[in-house]
């Protein structure tokens, strides 16, 4: 028995130690950034702060909180995560359902799944991209944000093969009952799918949470910018001019704790469905990808 | 029911691609695709006559080639030393850590990086106080600019990417085990000639399908870590595409640039969804 023998104890040893210290390699980046949005300006533009907060105080989160641009971007973020969700699920859902079906009933099959597939392969790239949407009028509107990317055909990909998974005989004991294609899609094989349905809500949630850069090009408007978009221009570009500040307030967007306070409440709602995530998508996503 | 989708794949995908003419035209947006003048080759020309736009496509191959390989190993090992915990509760509080990094953007994880790179910054202070090193400028240097876009990208995905290899892993037979255990193979021996093996088609499958990948840079995460001091060894070609195109307004020249990696990308991906089918037998759908 190997588990015994001294050489693999002392490896245990060692194998748990690098995991603890891999682990805490990926969280203190986190616990460092939130510590300094806790911590006082001196102490914070001193470096100070290690994973501690050094002069504790609420302060940073009070002025990001109070500052009417941050709030609206976060508000559009809001709307943008719940619309586009919403209605990138129902249509890949839609598509998904006649994808999955066998070559006999539905004889295009192949045809449409490589009309979805060839836009994974191949693209018009961004510059004949930009200006289809400034040709559809698109520019600034929250359609830009969701229409486009609402067909997911990796999403697509994944339920259907979750789909095909479903035993035939509930859908021809549907079609006995006198169900309909949509009856029984919907009767039938949601509620069988629901753990696939809530993996993939969850990852379109997250991904339009984190979109930053459709914003950034197709909103020329800087009081129409989901969170994502605002935090690029102000954490990472550090470019005011976009959000229309008044001079005064200019100092409190640029310290230090200000910008970790904006940080920690940007991957804040992230980090609350992180965990339910979690449960569901090893599954998901091994189900989806890795046939016998 | 297929009809929504359909038709947005139709505008917002395949349209596009139609608009991809205009890497053939001196386009003018006022004039549009019917009355823009057309120039052959000439783009295509100037990409490879300058010499900064041909070290843009190395530094995507260079950046995505390290990216590609360590974005292999790293979850391999880490998906083999998980493997060998026992304890299912200790396993999964590392699975929910190192997972993590994975869901939060490159805006966030920039703004992060920006902050602790910095000259003053966490990483910096750690280094002098342990190897008493100089503060390294880390953002500002395009070789050390190199070396964190790889690794804070490995760093990133590490955790995630071995999901694939812990599934593999779940599937192997126990009945292998014990029989080599009988024949008296140390856990070494075992990991050689029953898990590497085992691993070795979905380690086909990943490679092959990360290969289709290899003018991939990386857009978010360079963009929003960058700055003109380290565009001679950072810039890639989606970055050059969105500088020289959107902000400079050369549509047509980017377009072009778009033109040259979108097909290189689809002929790389076709083959190696090929090799992947025929090594490991993957299919897509």
């Amino acid at each position: 028995m190997y588990h015994k023998t001294k050489p693999y104890k002392v490896f245990t040893v060692f194998n748990y130690t690098f995991l603890i210290l891999l682990s805490l390699l990926c969280i203190i980046p986190l616990i460092h950034i939130l510590a300094v949005s806790f911590s006082g300006k001196a102490a914070a533009n001193a470096n100070l702060v290690g994973l501690f907060p050094v002069e504790f105080t609420l302060d940073a989160y009070e002025k990001t909180l109070a500052n009417e641009n941050f709030l609206r971007s976060l508000w559009i973020a809001v709307q943008r995560t719940v619309l586009g969700t919403i209605l990138s699920m129902v249509i890949v859902t839609l598509a998904a359902y006649p994808l999955s079906r066998e070559n006999r009933s539905f004889k295009r099959r192949n045809i449409y799944t490589w009309y979805f597939v060839f836009t994974m392969l191949f693209s018009g790239g961004l510059i004949p991209f930009y200006i289809l949407i400034q040709k559809l009028n698109l520019l600034n509107t929250m359609w830009v944000l969701i229409l486009p990317g609402a067909v997911s055909v990796w999403n697509m990909i994944l339920l259907l093969n979750f789909f095909r998974n479903v035993p035939k005989e509930l859908e021809e004991a549907a079609f006995i009952d006198g169900a309909g294609y949509f009856r029984t899609l919907i009767s039938v094989f949601l509620p069988v799918s629901m753990p696939a349905i809530a993996t993939l809500s969850l990852f379109s949630m997250v991904g339009h949470w984190n979109a930053w850069f459709d914003g950034l090009i197709f909103l020329t408007d800087h009081e129409k910018y989901p969170l994502a978009t605002f935090l690029q221009t102000i954490i990472v570009q550090q470019d005011f001019s976009k959000v229309s500040v008044r001079p005064e307030d200019l100092e409190n967007i640029s310290q230090r704790t200000i910008k970790a306070a904006q940080i920690f409440i940007g991957m804040a709602p992230i980090l609350v469905v992180y965990p339910l995530l979690q449960r569901f998508f090893v599954k998901g996503i091994v189900l989806g990808a890795v046939k016998e | 029911m297929l009809l929504p989708a359909v038709i947005l794949t139709f505008i917002f995908a395949y349209i596009p691609m139609g608009g991809l003419v205009i890497a053939f035209q001196d386009y003018k947006p006022w004039l549009g695709f019917a009355k823009s003048s057309w120039i052959g080759l000439e783009h295509f020309q100037f990409l490879f006559s300058m010499p900064e736009n041909v070290q843009v496509i190395w530094n995507t191959l260079i950046i995505a080639g390290l990216k590609l390989i360590g974005g292999l190993i790293a979850p391999l090992i880490f998906a083999l030393l998980l493997n060998e915990v026992r304890k299912e509760t200790f396993k999964k509080s590392i699975q929910t850590f190192v997972y993590l990094p994975h869901f939060l953007s490159w805006v966030i994880l920039g703004g992060i990086l920006l902050d602790m790179l910095a000259t003053k910054g966490m990483i910096n202070q750690f280094l002098g106080a342990v190897f008493g090193l100089e503060p390294i400028f880390f953002l500002g240097d395009g070789t050390w600019f190199r070396i964190v876009v790889v690794t804070s990208d490995i760093w990133k995905e590490f955790g995630f990417g071995a999901i694939i290899f812990l599934a593999s892993l779940a599937g192997i037979n126990p009945a292998l085990y014990e029989a080599a255990e009988v024949d008296g193979a140390s856990r070494w021996q075992q990991t050689w000639s029953i898990t590497i093996p085992a691993l070795i088609p979905i380690m086909i499958v990943v490679g092959t399908l990360s290969l289709g990948n290899i003018l991939n840079g990386g857009f978010d995460q360079i963009f929003n870590l960058y700055n003109p001091l380290v565009y001679d060894k950072g810039d890639i070609i989606d970055t050059f595409v969105y500088r020289v195109g959107l902000i400079d307004g050369k549509f047509g020249f980017s377009a072009a640039v778009g033109l040259f990696k979108s097909v290189v990308g689809f002929v790389l991906i076709v083959i190696a969804y090929r090799a992947a089918y025929k090594f490991a037998n993957y299919r897509i759908f």
